[in-house]
């Protein structure tokens, strides 16, 4: 039986980026308005997971951490064809950047207790540090390989990735357990099915609070954080400004093509 | 105090139907568009994501839901193909009359096969000379021995050239009062689709004529009581069939606002959007208002179909509200979109186009006021 952990995160929805808020005082984002979703990366990660237990006898548990509302794409992911889902969740765990998210995520995945593979998107969209992942396979001990973008072979033991890197790719080979962060290029995620949506109401979801982790509220959140964010700022949205080209056609071809090399487009 | 949220559950199914709408429906709106001819490739795709297994038991391959999750998946798909979003309504039309009326057997026969999308089905009552008013078709059926033999034409049949399960409603040839529904398959001789429509919208979805002509029916085929068809088409009609335009409708109003509010932030005028002109946030209210109210007919409307009442008066205000509405809201997309919204580019113009048939598709606003005029003076 492989033993897959994939970890997950609820975002806010990349559509309603506008409506994101920041607290001027934590410089954490506030979510309120804004609908949490699956961290899309978090699907490839997923649907890796998915079509292993396609091909092997394998179990997958969902691991989030977030506010009680994550529960919902916990139910998604065990919608999609997850076994079992745990969420951590705690007052205390909120605030966290991504090395406190590692640890309270390790500790969870050590609670679980049987783990083979570990999966994780290569980044979330709303903090792209991208370091969650190497972060557990620190505090877990592991071999990790970030950017996964193709399973090359994994009967046994030992896995073969392929894994991006600027301007090519590297073939890693590793030892089990190990934490692997994709790519979107990895795979194409399913979506949801009405029948798996059905299935899931008979799934459960572990709920886990800072007690029930055995940790301490110091190293956990935002007191568990070593990075202070200084400053966090709304980018300025871009006033888009129209400049309507006039004369010949040859003559507003000639403007245009100028533009676009003022501009470096081309 | 009266709950009007979906349940989590309601929520992650109307996520699964516009995820599906999006990434397997979207892409064939154009050839739908240009060639006026059904998808193969949609309707293998709504099979394969279960959508015609919504309301079909669990016993029978269904997903065994309800009427307000019929109403998301038809609502979401609308929302993206008016002319998907039909088709898929009016298979559920063919559906219900087994669920209802069937016998065990044909339970047994068809509902497996139209839950995986394998079988499509139709209901075909309308003809020239009766459509909102049944009792005038002329389709006939005489007895003979344990069979029935059928002669007649129907026009106006949604997936008329795609089913291959139909429910038909014909009267007895001796007494004008009698009326039969059947089941008939593709493997009985003696009926075939013939005349194809071009519509002026919902191009894609198949609309035409099916003939029959000496076509022996088995008794085993009959669906509720001899003599007593009516019942089982109009209650199939009445909640169904009045229930899924109203998907259709409120999918279409959402698409409408969706495009409109995308339009008007975009377009530049006095150099700003458009959007800042109290003019088009005027429209775009409305837009808000009649989807909003719509939403809360439709919803209630199917609410109380699941919990067994019947549903069919409450759909008729529903029906008759959203269907109005769409029309309203395809007008005021095309207007918000001035010049632009009489190009083809512009999926507006097909908001309008499928609007004028969203309108008197189960019977038009005019039936459907005549319905509640005879409810409030029951």
């Amino acid at each position: 039986m492989l033993n897959i952990v994939v970890c997950v995160k609820a975002v806010p929805d990349p559509k309603e980026a506008c409506n994101i808020k920041i607290d001027p005082d934590t410089k954490t984002l506030l979510r309120c308005d804004v609908p949490l979703v699956l961290n899309p990366l978090d699907k490839h990660a997923m649907e890796a997971a998915l079509q292993l237990k396609a091909q092997f006898e394998a179990r997958i548990s969902v691991l989030s951490m977030g506010p009680p509302e994550a529960g919902n794409i916990v139910k998604e992911c065990l919608a999609l064809g997850a076994d079992q889902g745990y969420l951590l969740s705690d007052p205390a765990f909120g605030g966290a950047d991504a090395y406190a998210t590692a640890f309270t995520l390790a500790k969870g995945i050590r609670k679980i207790g049987s783990f083979d593979v570990i999966f994780c998107g290569m980044a979330s969209s709303d903090g792209s540090t991208e370091w969650v992942g190497p972060e557990i396979a620190t505090f877990l001990g592991l071999p990790v390989v970030t950017l996964v973008k193709k399973i090359v072979e994994c009967k046994g033991a030992s896995w073969i990735v392929k894994a991006s890197v600027e301007n090519g790719y590297r073939l890693a080979q590793v030892k089990l357990p190990a934490v692997f962060t994709v790519t979107r290029e990895l795979n194409t995620p399913r979506t949801l099915s009405f029948s798996g949506i059905i299935k899931a109401r008979k799934k459960d979801i572990d709920h886990w609070s800072l007690d029930e982790l055995g940790v301490s509220s110091e190293s956990v959140g935002l007191k568990g954080s070593p990075t202070i964010v200084s400053e966090l700022n709304a980018q300025e949205e871009n006033k888009r400004q129209v400049e309507i080209l006039t004369g010949t056609r040859e003559e507003k071809t000639d403007m245009l093509v100028q533009k676009l090399v003022e501009a470096g487009v081309i | 105090m009266i709950d009007f949220t979906f349940t989590e559950e309601q929520e992650m199914f109307r996520k699964a139907a516009r995820e599906f709408a999006e990434t397997q429906v979207a892409s064939y709106v154009d050839e739908m568009e240009k060639t006026g001819e059904v998808s193969d490739a949609v309707v293998k795709a709504l099979g394969e994501a279960e959508m015609m297994a919504i309301t079909i038991p669990e016993e029978y391959g269904g997903l065994g839901l309800g009427y307000t999750e019929r109403l998301i998946a038809v609502e979401e798909i609308s929302r993206v193909s008016v002319a998907t979003g039909m088709m898929l309504q009016v298979f559920a039309l063919g559906i219900e009359p087994i669920v209802k009326f069937g016998s065990e057997e044909l339970k047994k026969k068809y509902l497996p096969g139209l839950a995986r999308g394998e079988r499509l089905s139709t209901t075909a009552v309308t003809e020239a000379t009766g459509g909102s008013d049944p009792t005038g078709i002329r389709s006939s059926y005489k007895k003979e021995g344990d069979d029935f033999i059928l002669n007649g034409r129907k026009c106006f049949i949604t997936n008329s050239h795609i089913a291959d399960t139909i429910t038909v409603l014909a009267k007895d040839e001796e007494n004008p009062k009698a009326f039969c529904a059947f089941v008939l398959d593709k493997d009985m001789d003696g009926w075939k689709a013939t005349h194809k429509e071009h519509k002026v919208g919902m191009r894609g979805c198949n609309t035409g004529e099916l003939a029959f002509e000496n076509c022996r029916i088995p008794a085993t085929q009959m669906l509720g009581e001899e003599g007593k068809g009516l019942r089982v088409t109009m209650a199939a009609i009445g909640d169904v069939g009045r229930g899924g335009m109203v998907g259709v409708a409120l999918g279409l109003q959402t698409a409408c606002l969706e495009e409109s509010i995308k339009f008007a932030n975009e377009r530049i005028l006095y150099g700003k959007p458009i959007a800042a002109l109290q003019t088009i946030q005027n429209k775009l209210a409305d837009l808000k208002i009649d989807l909003e109210a719509g939403q809360l007919l439709g919803y209630r409307a199917a609410a109380i179909q699941d919990k067994g009442q019947r549903s069919s008066n409450e759909f008729a205000v529903a029906k008759y509200y959203t269907t109005e509405a769409c029309q309203r809201a395809a007008k005021m997309a095309v207007d918000i979109h001035g010049g632009y919204g009489c190009m083809e580019e512009y999926a507006v113009s097909r908001f309008l186009r499928d609007s004028y048939v969203v309108g008197p598709s189960a019977g038009t606003s005019d039936i459907m006021k005549v319905i509640i005029g005879r409810w409030v003076l029951s």
